[in-house]
């Protein structure tokens, strides 16, 4: 290779500058998303399944749930406990987790994950928000 | 070859790039702006909900199949004289194949799920078989157009291979217009395109537009650069084109006859609204018999064989049939079939700046396309024949 | 490049056919299981759902105090903006005179001229606007319903060019400022997507009626399903005439209008 020591000390600058966000927070990771339950939600103790496959998959959850009421005519969703949902994203899981900006947002905002539901879907109480352009 | 577009010392190259860059600039901001705040900077309305956008996509379409008439003589019937320039013909169906996907994607509401049509397959739809038939024909040149182009740079014989794909372009150019005729044609309340002879119509102003076109093309590129089509391969291209434009119009009077004859509300009020206005809106009128004028006269100045052999008349009339035929494609037909709407309301539609500008950023794209192809392909032509 | 001759290459071919293969079978063992969707047991449903017009009743309402309850019920409903103009205007169902909503079929001697019809989606039998959808976000229930998906719609208004009965809006910009009072528990719709008429499917869900039947005090729009003879629409149509918009294109309109 011609210019071996420029190149080589070329490369180690340019994979330094970009793992930057990964070796300047070794051993010192940022605060993890706090998240607020109302009391609707402490009171049901348990979402519609449980919490740590909640955090998982909501979004095929949802995904899923948005194709079986729309296009198949579904509404009802029995989790493995045989209890019955109507599956809504406004009625059913905001009816509950109605603090969007401390719950939802939290999460997503730390992730930078925008999704664009609340284009349409409305928030309990009128909170009126499309972060989308 | 790329680089034959990129090192270039022409000083009146890289102007017109710049200006076709700095157009394209500002198309882009604007179509961004469009983008965030939706449809409603453009001149569509609950009635005539498809406009200058689509109106362009059609036209292009009709250009980008035109294609056919320079491979078709020289491939089946072995027409030397256009050996030269079929790849001329193929780049510019390539630059008229990417405008009309750009124009889908400034006219779509929601572009950003414009991946829905692979993901959710619809065959009975005619807009699935448009989307697909205008993706093959847009590989389809840029293949046999760069591998033949590369086979003349090695001066070498192209590939074996390369000649069935050569061979499917025939029919697949006449598909494409044909599949977006039967996107007008297949609607069953609106009287002024559900018409058998759409796709007719459409193939006959395309054969008479895209040739026309390259005509001109053609005459620019010998006053630019030393490549010479050559008399012969022009002067049938101008045949061509006469044959077409008169086609055309004689297939327009019998939609006239049709509709005039039997006099069905529902058919006659669009060609009326157009020609004549109707209630009082008749923003289309002076456009339309503009272009009816023009096809007359272009058909004038071109009929006679030896009126066509003076280049100069040969180009007024070319440029005469783009013009013409781009009034009937390009601005009355979505106009026309819109208004008035199925409740026999008239809103009328005019575009919007904004919608302008946008729509002449995608025709800078489309040209600039075409300026680096046609720099390869003479670039490599020169090379050869040096 | 590729050293292999023939026949390893077919055999490796092979194995990875069967690989591909064995997905499907694995999933279909394994997804054996109860499926958690269903529908709600009072949930309504029909073979083919229809809608009555009395135009008398409803004529004789409006020329007394120009009722527009039905309208007024499903926009609020289904949080339809209110934009001011025929350039953007969203309208799910409206008014409009008799020669509008039967433009082929106008006779300057009938007494019907001039007077105001309710029109809507139709819910077309053979629908237009189906078959041109290229996502398939416009679709035919099995009960008859033409439905959206909003989720899916790319706003290429297609089906808009196809509806013969100009029964189709489109969001040109974001309809949320037009919207006096959202009712949160039904979605707004975002700006590049195309809306109608659903026959309140969500309502239909719940074992109610649509928003305008019920809205109306004169009970002049009768719902149920066209196809079971002792339906309150079939009722409502016996032996009476009834007719429907642009029957000559064969869409084969859900709506019916007893004149």
């Amino acid at each position: 290779m011609y210019n071996s020591v420029k190149i080589i000390i070329g490369l180690i600058i340019f994979v330094g500058l970009m793992a930057y966000p990964i070796w300047s927070s070794v051993g010192r990771p940022g605060p993890a998303p706090e998240l607020v339950l109302t009391e609707k939600a402490k009171a049901a103790k348990v979402c519609i399944e449980e919490t740590p496959w909640m955090k998982e998959s909501h979004m095929q959850l949802l995904d899923d749930w948005r194709n079986k009421v729309v296009r198949e005519k579904e509404r009802l969703y029995t989790n493995n406990e045989g209890r019955a949902y109507n599956m809504s994203l406004t009625n059913t899981c905001l009816d509950c987790h109605s603090n969007k900006e401390t719950f939802c947002d939290r999460c997503h905002d730390y992730t930078s994950v925008r999704p664009y539901c609340w284009d349409c879907h409305n928030v309990p109480k009128g909170t009126n928000d499309g972060q989308r352009p | 070859m790329l680089e034959k577009a990129i090192f270039v010392q022409s000083r009146r190259y890289w102007a017109w790039v710049l200006a076709l860059l700095v157009v394209i600039g500002a198309a882009f901001a604007t179509w961004y702006w469009q983008y965030s705040v939706g449809l409603t900077i453009t001149g569509m309305s609950r009635d005539v909900s498809w406009g200058f956008y689509i109106a362009q996509f059609t036209f292009l379409v009709g250009v980008a199949a035109s294609a056919v008439m320079l491979v078709l003589p020289y491939y089946l019937h072995n027409y030397k004289v256009f050996g030269r320039i079929t790849i001329l013909g193929e780049f510019l169906a390539v630059a008229a194949v990417t405008m009309c996907m750009l124009f889908i994607v400034t006219d779509l509401g929601r572009p950003d799920r414009g991946l829905n049509v692979m993901l959710h397959p619809t065959p009975n739809s005619v807009l699935f078989w448009d989307f697909v038939v205008l993706s093959g024909y847009l590989l389809l040149n840029i293949l046999v157009g760069w591998v033949v182009l590369t086979a003349e740079r090695k001066e070498v014989a192209p590939p074996k291979w390369i000649k069935p794909f050569i061979y499917l372009s025939i029919p697949w150019a006449v598909s494409i217009h044909t599949v977006t005729a039967f996107l007008y044609a297949g609607l069953p309340g609106r009287g002024y395109w559900l018409t058998a002879i759409m796709a007719a119509r459409f193939l006959s102003s395309a054969f008479a537009a895209g040739p026309a076109f390259l005509v001109i093309l053609c005459l620019v590129l010998r006053k630019l650069t030393r490549f010479d089509a050559g008399k012969e391969a022009i002067q049938t291209l101008g045949t061509i084109v006469t044959y077409a434009i008169m086609l055309n119009v004689f297939f327009f009077f019998l939609e006239v006859f049709t509709v005039g004859y039997s006099q069905i509300p529902e058919h006659l009020d669009h060609f009326k609204y157009l020609f004549f206005g109707l209630h009082g809106h008749d923003a289309y009128v002076p456009w339309m018999w503009s272009s009816f004028i023009l096809a007359f006269a272009a058909i004038g100045a071109l009929l006679s064989r030896k009126a066509r052999r003076r280049e100069g008349v040969l180009a007024l009339g070319c440029g005469l049939v783009f013009v013409a035929t781009w009034i009937d494609k390009g601005l009355g037909m979505i106009a026309g079939g819109f208004t008035p709407n199925p409740l026999h309301e008239v809103y009328e539609y005019v575009p919007t700046p904004p919608e302008l500008l946008i729509s002449l950023g995608v025709w800078a794209m489309g040209l600039l396309i075409l300026t680096v192809l046609y720099r390869i392909a003479v670039s490599v032509k020169r090379e050869v024949e040096a | 490049m590729m050293d292999k001759d023939r026949r390893s290459f077919l055999k490796l071919a092979g194995f990875c056919a069967l690989g591909v293969g064995a997905k499907p079978v694995t999933d279909a063992l394994a997804g054996s299981g109860q499926s958690p969707y269903s529908s709600k047991p009072r949930a309504l449903e029909a073979k083919r759902w229809g809608m009555v017009v009395d135009v008398k009743k409803c004529q004789e309402k409006i020329a007394k105090d120009q009722c527009r309850d039905c309208i007024a019920a499903c926009h609020i409903t289904h949080n339809v903006p209110e934009i001011e103009g025929a350039k953007e205007e969203i309208k799910w169902i409206w008014q409009t005179p008799y020669e509008h909503a039967f433009p082929g079929q106008v006779d300057e001697f009938a007494q019907l001229t001039g007077t105001p019809f309710m029109v809507l989606c139709n819910h077309c039998d053979n629908p237009p606007c189906v078959r041109v959808c290229p996502t398939k976000a416009t679709f035919k229930r099995e009960d008859g319903v033409v439905m959206m998906d909003f989720h899916r719609c790319i706003g290429c208004r297609y089906c808009m060019a196809a509806c013969p009965f100009g029964a189709r809006s489109f969001n040109f910009q974001d309809p949320r400022p037009f919207i006096k009072e959202v009712r949160t528990e039904f979605p707004t719709r975002m700006r590049g997507v195309v809306e109608k008429c659903n026959f309140c499917a969500e309502r239909l869900a719940e074992g109610l009626q649509p928003a305008c039947v019920e809205a109306c005090k004169e009970k002049a729009l009768i719902f149920g399903d066209l196809e079971d003879p002792d339906s309150d629409v079939r009722r409502a149509l016996r032996g009476k005439y009834a007719i429907r918009r642009k029957t000559y294109l064969g869409t084969r309109p859900s709506v019916l209008y007893l004149v």
